[in-house]
């Protein structure tokens, strides 16, 4: 087919032009902004499934040079079972946070819905990027334009979050320069920036100090942007004061994106023979990871804002996916972080859709505020329970898969701290999860009423405003249908996808993951 | 997907997919519940419907079982090989199933009349976690391997989670997280447990006499398999045992109908379900005893049984009371297992349905007291045995049960167990036997005097005698704790004459079961 041989670029390209697009649309008319950006989303997931059809049919990845310059010396798209992946799971989650968006970014950010939306879709346009380009270089300025509209996005809420925009402002530039760093120190040693072909000239340099330096700051670079623990000093206050749609985005999506760097450069720059023997960082990895987990964790479970919980909860998540790393060697450690890739976007997003889904609704911040709330929104917290549940790794989940992978991982390894590590971690959610349920469902309101936030004081004269109207008392007060959605696809999601992960090879779903597995470890090197 | 016919593979194994059609009754129940919220009749026909239908497939299982055929259903192997998410009945599972399902029926009447006769709150979601917990605890008695079995567990635990706090008070509440603070840990344990069988075997199956590979590990892995043992044991708190018990007594604060059938069959069941399965299943006979872990599980378990009866006498709370009789009665069952002798394993395997269906009676009876005349303490009943003599007639002949003593049937699984210690020769564990069923007429006896001899206070000599006027608790409720006290006579009877048809041919069933692990 000859459009879908340019899929791989198109999936970048026609989100940039979009971006431009909503910016003129938007002037004449404030409307057409989502329609397009839905639209254009919409078309990116359908050629991201096309490619990964393709990829997992023919078994090999696709290579695309941009404006026909062979690479070296050209950029080359690269799509291999891994990325096709990551990007299908981004796209998907950027599709539902555009739905998500409409009545939030109404709300929360009134006269800003133009700027909201072309950088936005200037954000997909980043994240797509990042997971397409096999040249180190080019990666790094996808990475730069998705940092850039996100601090935007985040500082667009004004107030605390300017803050919180400014810290990630820092931090974020200084991951993104240990990251040019690596890429310039590698560049001075072999005189190239694609990553296949750095796989092959690097070998003989392993031993190199530069070679050597260069991974470090790739490491602590894109252990920034993820914020991994320590590094993830940013992450709590930018994903609690951003706009509720931008927290489910970066919470979400590029989160993962900045995991599969952190990924790809690992194992497709730096094989797995590098890691073996000049620079064994994996248990270091490991425990690093182990450390983020429980104290993610425990942080969470201090916590009274839910969206401060969930972004700690995200630090401990994202020690699951990088412990699924450090256990490379193992039959089942990186099955385990790429399952998870899917299993924390599908479940994070839920309950970020959520947190924004009650904050538009009731303006409630605070957890030992939600007294009732089940009864008042049930399909929400219906949403809410089932990503809780995956949280804390209830059997059949997605969070359960990955708790079997990472066990079996860790018990191959002979790790038993680690074991132990995983298994506190669930009794660690259950505590911080369930305390949020039971004031949902079974805690009698008016007992706990705790400080009335302003935008809650406002959200209770809305409503008063439209009992009035409809002359009758409100008791079932359900978000709206396009906040709906999104939470009740993305809840069943973490149930149905828990279920297909377990079911194997019967399903297309494991396949995929073998394959970008056996594609980051058999040779290291983006085919 | 699911290609799962009607066909006779070989002359051991049955392909069916009944197994899986028993276990959707209840889910497809639970999603009618939901839908009929707001019309009470249909939403409490459809909890009927579904147990009837239920317990009709799992009945239709009986006579393959009794051919000495395994009935099996596999919906698709895991991503990890080896192990496949499916269903595979065995006689004793079985067991299990027949008694969950069967009382299910009984217990959503006496839901109906206790739920409706005290206007309780929240009625649907009652009914939809009740469906869901049944759910649960026949998957875990269907499933074919621990990870399935693991599964239903969990779904067993987090649904019973709202009914355990249903009054939804401070006290409710600090039930539930109590709850929740026992079996989810016990959860982690059991998972861990299972991968690290799944790790040294590279399968989970219920094998009978245990799996091979555990068995041939070596001499060098014994540490290693005495710590997976404590780990199951843990893993499997839901079975009471001491120390890891006060979630039980804890969690009476529930409404009665769900004490009865998840706190004293369903929920515990599936505890000491499990630790018989990994008993005779998992680790086998054999290894067992070549461990020294028989002698082990049977300490503890006769352990239970003198201490929790010897708080039993201390409640003056009747349901509470209970609660620590069922303490220990589940570790008569776990000493059963722990005898690792043919007549050991059938008193415990008897044990299950005949406890189920003895304490299933004496529950309802406290239910059916305290809606009929708002007790809930010992010390208030005197005379209630003139008041409700239906009630208290069935309450008497299953305490006599619990204390092994005829007509009711625990005086079978009772001298099973005995014969099970002396055949293991262990005559401490006889004499722990005889000293326990002591201690339960000790704080049995009480209640049955208070009720039936006592004068109640405030009442004259002489003209209280002839104003005490009979007054029962609604049919709905007084019809299921007849019958559950009827069949625990019967149940007996039959073992008598031999006739094996009214008894749901438990003992054949069991014979099969034994058969398969000694």
């Amino acid at each position: 087919m000859f459009l879908g041989e340019h899929f791989p670029v198109l999936v970048v390209v026609i989100s940039l032009f979009s971006a431009f697009t909503i910016l003129l649309a938007g002037w004449w008319e404030k409307r057409t902004c989502l329609p397009i950006s839905l639209a254009t989303i919409s078309v990116q997931l359908f050629m991201a499934l096309y490619i990964l059809r393709e990829v997992v049919s023919s078994g090999e990845a696709i290579h695309y040079w941009l404006g026909g310059w062979a690479p070296p010396w050209g950029i080359e798209y690269v799509l291999d079972a891994f990325n096709a992946y990551v990007l299908v799971v981004v796209l998907f989650v950027c599709l539902l946070t555009a739905v998500f968006s409409k009545r939030s970014v109404e709300k929360e950010l009134p006269g800003k819905v133009v700027q909201f939306y072309v950088l936005f879709q200037l954000l997909v346009t980043g994240l797509c990027g990042i997971l397409v380009t096999g040249d180190i270089f080019n990666l790094y300025v996808f990475l730069e334009i998705s940092s850039l509209t996100t601090y935007a996005l985040i500082a667009a809420a004004r107030g605390r979050a300017l803050k919180a925009s400014y810290n990630y402002v820092i931090f974020g530039s200084i991951g993104a320069c240990f990251y040019l760093l690596g890429v310039g120190f590698l560049y001075a040693v072999t005189g190239s920036l694609n990553m296949h072909d750095l796989a092959l000239l690097l070998p003989p340099l392993y031993e190199n100090k530069v070679v050597q330096a260069a991974f470090v700051f790739f490491v602590v670079g894109t252990s920034i942007k993820m914020a991994l623990f320590p590094l993830h000093i940013w992450q709590p206050d930018a994903y609690t004061y951003a706009p509720s749609a931008v927290s489910v985005v970066i919470a979400a999506a590029m989160s993962k994106v900045s995991i599969y760097a952190f990924i790809r450069v690992f194992f497709s720059v730096f094989t797995t023979k590098f890691l073996q023997i000049y620079v064994p960082i994996d248990t270091a990895l490991c425990w690093v990871a182990a450390v983020a987990i429980i104290v993610g964790s425990v942080i969470a479970i201090t916590q009274t804002n839910l969206k401060r919980m969930l972004a700690y909860s995200s630090v401990s998540q994202v020690g699951y996916i990088v412990l699924g790393v450090g256990l490379y060697s193992t039959q089942w450690g990186l099955y385990g972080a790429l399952m998870h890739i899917l299993n924390h976007a599908v479940t994070k997003g839920c309950l970020f859709v959520v947190a924004g889904a009650i904050i538009y609704r009731t303006g409630l911040l605070d957890i030992r505020d939600f007294a009732g709330l089940g009864k008042k929104m049930p399909f929400t917290c219906a949403a809410f329970t089932l990503a809780a549940l995956s949280m804390i790794g209830v059997p059949p989940s997605v969070g359960f898969v990955t708790k079997l992978c990472l066990l079996a991982a860790s018990l191959e390894a002979v790790e038993y701290g680690l074991v132990a590590v995983v298994l506190a971690s669930t009794l660690l959610n259950l505590v911080y999860f369930w305390r949020v349920i039971e004031r949902m469902y079974f805690v009698k309101p008016g007992r706990e009423g705790k400080g009335a936030a302003r935008e809650e004081r406002a959200a209770r004269e809305e409503r008063a405003a439209r009992e009035e109207k409809s002359g009758r008392k409100i008791m079932k007060d359900e978000a709206p249908v396009s906040m709906l959605i999104p939470a009740l696809v993305l809840g069943s999601l973490c149930v149905v996808l828990g279920l297909l992960w377990l079911a194997g090879s019967a399903t297309p779903l494991l396949p995929v993951v073998e394959q970008a597995v056996e594609g980051l470890l058999s040779t290291g090197v983006v085919k | 997907m699911i290609g799962v016919q009607e066909a006779v593979l070989s002359s051991t194994t049955t392909l069916s997919y009944r197994p899986l059609l028993a276990i959707l009754c209840p889910a497809t129940a639970a999603v009618l519940i939901l839908l009929s919220s707001k019309r009470p009749n249909l939403r409490e026909s459809w909890t009927i419907l579904a147990g009837v239908l239920q317990f009709s497939l799992v009945a239709s299982l009986v006579p393959t079982i009794l051919d000495g055929k395994v009935v099996k259903c596999t919906f698709f192997e895991t991503m990890f090989e080896g192990v496949a998410f499916g269903f595979k009945v065995d006689a004793f599972g079985l067991v299990f199933a027949l008694t969950a399902s069967f009382l299910w029926i009984l217990v959503s009447f006496y839901s109906v009349g206790y739920m409706r006769a005290l206007k309780e709150h929240a009625q649907t979601r009652y009914y939809f976690c009740f469906a869901i917990a049944i759910f649960g605890a026949v998957g875990v008695a269907l499933s074919a391997n621990l990870l399935s079995m693991f599964i239903f567990f969990e779904v067993l635990t987090v649904s019973t989670y709202p009914l355990v706090i249903h009054e939804q008070n401070e006290e409710a509440l600090r039930a539930g997280h109590k709850y929740f603070a026992y079996l989810i840990t016990a959860g982690v344990f059991l998972l861990f447990a299972i991968m690290l069988t799944y790790h040294l075997t590279g399968t989970t199956d219920f094998t009978n006499r245990g799996i091979k590979a555990l068995a041939e590990l070596g001499p060098a892995y014994k540490t290693t398999l005495v710590v997976l043992f404590f780990c199951f044991l843990l893993g499997f708190m839901k079975a009471a045992w001491m120390p890891f018990h006060s979630w039980l007594p804890t969690a009476m604060v529930a409404p009665t109908p769900v004490s009865s059938l998840l706190h004293a069959v369903a929920v515990v069941k599936a505890g000491v379900f499990g630790i018989v399965r990994i008993v005779c299943y998992i680790y086998g006979v054999d290894l067992m005893s070549s461990l020294g872990l028989g002698f082990v599980l049977a300490c503890i378990a006769a352990f239970t049984m003198i201490v929790a009866n010897l708080l039993a006498i201390s409640q003056d709370n009747l349901k509470r009371r209970l609660a620590y009789s069922t303490i220990n009665q589940l570790s008569y069952i776990i000493l059963g297992a722990a005898l690792l002798t043919s007549e050991g394993i059938r008193g415990a395997m008897l044990h299950i349905p005949f406890h189920g269906f003895m304490k299933i009676t004496l529950f309802l009876c406290a239910g059916a007291i305290m809606v009929a005349s708002g007790k809930k303490n010992i010390s208030e009943m005197a005379g209630i045995g003139k008041r409700m003599p239906v009630t208290m007639l069935a309450f008497t002949i299953c305490a006599f049960g619990m204390c092994g003593i005829p007509p009711a049937c625990g005086f079978i699984s009772k001298w099973f167990l005995c014969q099970g210690t002396l055949q293991a020769g262990e005559m401490v564990f006889l004499f722990v036997l005889l000293l326990a069923s002591f201690l339960d007429v000790i704080y049995f006896f009480p209640i049955i005097l208070t009720a039936f001899f006592k004068k109640p206070e405030g009442v004259v000599e002489g003209e209280g005698a002839a104003a005490v006027e009979v007054k029962e608790a609604p049919l709905f409720m007084l019809v299921p704790l007849t019958l559950t006290a009827i069949f625990s006579v019967l149940f007996l009877l039959d073992f008598i004459l031999g006739l094996n048809i009214i008894s749901f041919y438990f003992y054949r069933i069991v014979e099969v079961a034994v058969g398969n692990v000694v």
